[in-house]
């Protein structure tokens, strides 16, 4: 069970939003949409504890997630606007360094496997500057793949990727959540969640409020 | 523990493979050197008086040099990102870097420096000291600069706002680093400033991944 209440995000004195409460449970989906600037990346990083929030609490299984920064993150992957892939490095070198910088068993059997999970097998020996930006996200994609964690936290997962890559990532978001898994993910394209709840991170907004209170 | 070998040896393949980066250190550090024979004249006995000096002065300056990067790139991809929300903690990560940083940049700098010694017309009994004195000061110089590396995340012009910030925190280094070496070559007492290197780098050692991570997190944010 993952919550959060009450949360107020402030960024460079500017409110983005506030009172904001959610909660997901095990096996289950929260689709965060918004326009732009309505603050559906500042909330994941929140989520990830990469951004303290000016108030307000979350709670991963009925335990302050907020308390010990490095125990919250041992239990979530994060997918940011940013794919972390070192040119210099082969695709299969790159995702067995963050298996293995989170203290997952590096084995390349299940390296592989991950990255065949989004079709990017063939890709292992390319060293990371040859990529497009398509095949960086999916390499991104595998590596949270190759090191299991119950929250996964994608900021617009489908920027880049292409239908055939999207149906993968929705195959992945499937089996993620049949094992108990929780997903958190903002997006503009249409991606098909099953039994996602959707929050309207504009709802939040100072603006919203004041209109709702006149 | 393991993980810390992990970040350490990959930083290390990326330096190695990146190649540039630390071969530009020990260029610099040999043309600085370089230059002052050519500046104040080719007499043995004003090089020697000088040499030391000179040798640390462009010591701490090529540390300088690849300071910007050390988080840099990791900043700029998104990796720092992970490694804050991986297994380690950041004051890990911050040491796991500095530590390649000093193999990659500040263990070429002490394979160079005797040879500059020569060719400063050093007496021969400083090269010992020279060489202790590097490796116990060197490693403080990594540390230091990880601290103003971190804290010019972000910011344009980051080299040199990363000289203003750390050069003058390098001052008690190059003071007891000089002062070692000439004593030894003038027949001095010197086991008291390497001490004092010694001192500076286990303190710098305890306290700068304190200060790095939390200028890391600064910058995250």
């Amino acid at each position: 069970m993952f919550q959060g209440k009450d949360l107020i995000c402030i960024r460079g004195e500017r409110l983005v939003f506030t009172g904001l409460g959610f909660s997901v449970s095990p096996g289950g989906a929260l689709v965060l949409i918004g326009p732009n600037g309505s603050g559906k990346s500042s909330l994941l990083r929140m989520m990830a504890g990469l951004l303290k929030p000016a108030a307000g609490k979350m709670e991963w299984n009925g335990e302050n997630a907020l308390d010990d920064f490095d125990e919250h993150a041992s239990n979530l992957h994060y997918v940011g606007h940013h794919d972390a892939v070192k040119p210099v490095l082969s695709v299969l070198e790159n995702v067995r360094f963050w298996a293995g910088v989170r203290g997952a068993e590096i084995d390349d059997k299940n390296i592989l496997t991950a990255l065949d999970a989004f079709d990017s097998k063939h890709l292992a020996d390319i060293p990371g500057r040859f990529l497009s930006a398509g095949q960086k996200r999916r390499v991104n994609l595998a590596r949270i793949i190759a090191a299991p964690a119950p929250l996964w936290l994608l900021d617009e997962p489908t920027t880049a990727l292409d239908r055939a890559s999207i149906s993968l990532l929705d195959k992945a978001i499937k089996r993620h959540r049949e094992g108990g898994g929780i997903v958190v993910l903002s997006t503009h394209a249409d991606i098909d969640i099953e039994a996602a709840t959707i929050l309207d991170i504009s709802d939040y907004s100072l603006k919203k409020i004041k209109q709702g209170a006149a | 523990m393991k993980q810390f070998a992990f970040l350490v040896r990959r930083d290390l393949s990326l330096a190695f493979r990146q190649g540039m980066d630390s071969m530009m250190v020990v260029v610099f550090f040999v043309i600085a050197v370089v230059l002052f024979p050519l500046g104040v004249g080719p007499e043995p006995s004003t090089l020697a008086r000088i040499s030391s000096g000179v040798i640390w002065v462009a010591a701490l300056l090529s540390a300088m040099l690849s300071l910007e990067r050390l988080f840099q790139t990791d900043y700029e991809d998104g990796s720092l990102e992970l490694l804050a929300l991986s297994s380690l903690p950041l004051e890990v990560t911050v040491l796991a870097k500095v530590t390649a940083h000093w193999i990659t940049t500040g263990l070429p700098l002490i394979v160079a420096a005797p040879v500059l010694a020569v060719l400063m017309q050093m007496e021969s009994e400083g090269f010992l000291i020279l060489i202790v004195a590097l490796l116990l000061g060197t490693p403080s110089l990594s540390l230091i600069g990880a601290v103003g590396a971190a804290l010019i995340l972000g910011s344009r012009r980051g080299g040199v706002l990363l000289s203003l910030l750390v050069l003058p925190l390098y001052i008690p280094v190059l003071i007891f680093g000089v002062s070692a070496v000439d004593g030894a070559i003038g027949g001095y007492e010197f086991k008291a400033q390497l001490l004092i290197l010694g001192g500076f780098f286990i303190g710098s050692l305890a306290l700068t991944p304190w200060a790095g991570a939390a200028g890391l997190r600064q910058a995250l944010e």
